[in-house]
């Protein structure tokens, strides 16, 4: 499944990244301290957070994430945003909690990572 | 300026965080703080300055050296610490953390009473705010609110898994102007953090009487001054951190 997908069939925000929604997402993980993403994260995998510290960036380059949805509606910080369209990482959003999000993206079919 | 050393514990609680015991009146800390053999402390309650005025008043003439604090908690959920010279420096700071702080619906969320004292022991009343939680300030505006009243602000117990910066972080954003980093490991005060080359102090993060002291950070000062340990942190004019 792409990104483009799942924005399309969960209504999701693109904040940044546009051009990396073709890429595939193999699973999904949801968590809120950056260090056990740091720990549990993997290639393409979706990660699911409530954080919207800059330093999400980093954690999701630096472990090869498919992209990051940030849920419960908040909003990214803006050097967040524009940290994700430096580096082509899709930064999506979603109004939804983060345990109505998953239910929904493990219910399309995705797997926790 | 001569200089000599000072030993300095820059993390305690008092009655007033939900967490602090109720022993820990600011007359207690200061008893216990000299008892210690410590020359500097500095009270640092979550998200409030509301005990440090007694604090202060209550070690007057008593030779220690009391810094007004708060540990701020940030929007991500990251403790930092911000030490003042002045009740003057703080309070604004105080009032800025407040506004950005939840407000509860019924005082029955508390974990216990959270006191605000004088010097003399006594209760002058009770804080309102739900301390334990968030502010609405991010830990970059944490740091610039510290600073913009003359305070250092320090990453409380950094490498510790509640609340750490790196724990909820992942790791110390390159960009956050932190003054230094404090360790919950003994070993490592005097030492720089080799990631972000910050400066790392010890504190006891006391919230009982027997903890106060129990780690500590020697300086080399002319006298203690936030001024003087911003350049013992920076390593200037011959002030510094020593291995303790």
């Amino acid at each position: 499944m792409t990104l483009a997908e799942l924005v399309a069939r969960l209504d999701l925000t693109v904040f940044a990244g546009e051009n990396g929604l073709q890429r595939a997402v193999k699973s999904g993980y949801a968590g809120d301290l950056l260090s056990d993403v740091m720990a549990r994260g993997g290639e393409n995998v979706l990660w699911i957070t409530i954080q919207i510290h800059p330093n999400i960036v980093a954690v999701a380059v630096l472990k090869d994430l498919a992209g990051v949805v940030i849920s419960g509606g908040r909003t990214p910080e803006p050097e967040t945003v524009q940290r994700a369209e430096k580096e082509g990482l899709p930064l999506l959003g979603s109004a939804l909690g983060a345990f109505e999000l998953a239910g929904r993206l493990h219910g399309l079919g995705l797997r926790g990572a | 300026m001569a200089l000599r050393r000072y030993r300095a514990d820059l993390h305690i609680h008092s009655c007033l965080s939900p967490c602090g015991e109720v022993e820990m009146s600011p007359r207690r800390i200061v008893d216990e703080a000299r008892k210690a053999g410590l020359d500097i402390i500095a009270l640092c309650d979550h998200n409030t300055a509301a005990n440090t005025a007694a604090a202060v008043r209550a070690a007057a003439e008593s030779g220690l050296r009391v810094f007004p604090g708060i540990e701020i908690t940030s929007s991500e959920e990251v403790h930092i610490l911000g030490l003042f010279e002045s009740l003057e420096d703080i309070r604004p700071v105080e009032t800025a953390v407040a506004s950005n702080l939840p407000m509860p619906d019924s005082r029955k969320t508390f974990v216990r009473d959270q006191i605000i004292a004088d010097e003399f022991d006594g209760v002058s009343g009770f804080h309102p705010a739900f301390l334990m939680g968030a502010t609405a300030l991010s830990a970059g505006e944490v740091v610039d609110l510290i600073h913009a009243h003359n305070g250092l602000a320090v990453a409380s117990h950094f490498d510790r898994s509640a609340f750490g910066i790196i724990a909820q972080l992942g790791f110390i954003p390159p960009d956050l102007r932190l003054d230094a980093l404090e360790s919950a490991s003994p070993d490592k005060a005097g030492e720089f953090d080799e990631a972000s080359g910050l400066p790392v102090i010890q504190s006891s993060d006391a919230h009982q009487p027997d903890e106060i002291g129990r780690r500590s950070t020697l300086f080399l000062l002319a006298e203690p001054s936030i001024r003087e340990i911003r350049q013992a942190l920076a390593g200037l004019e011959g002030r510094g951190v020593l291995r303790t």
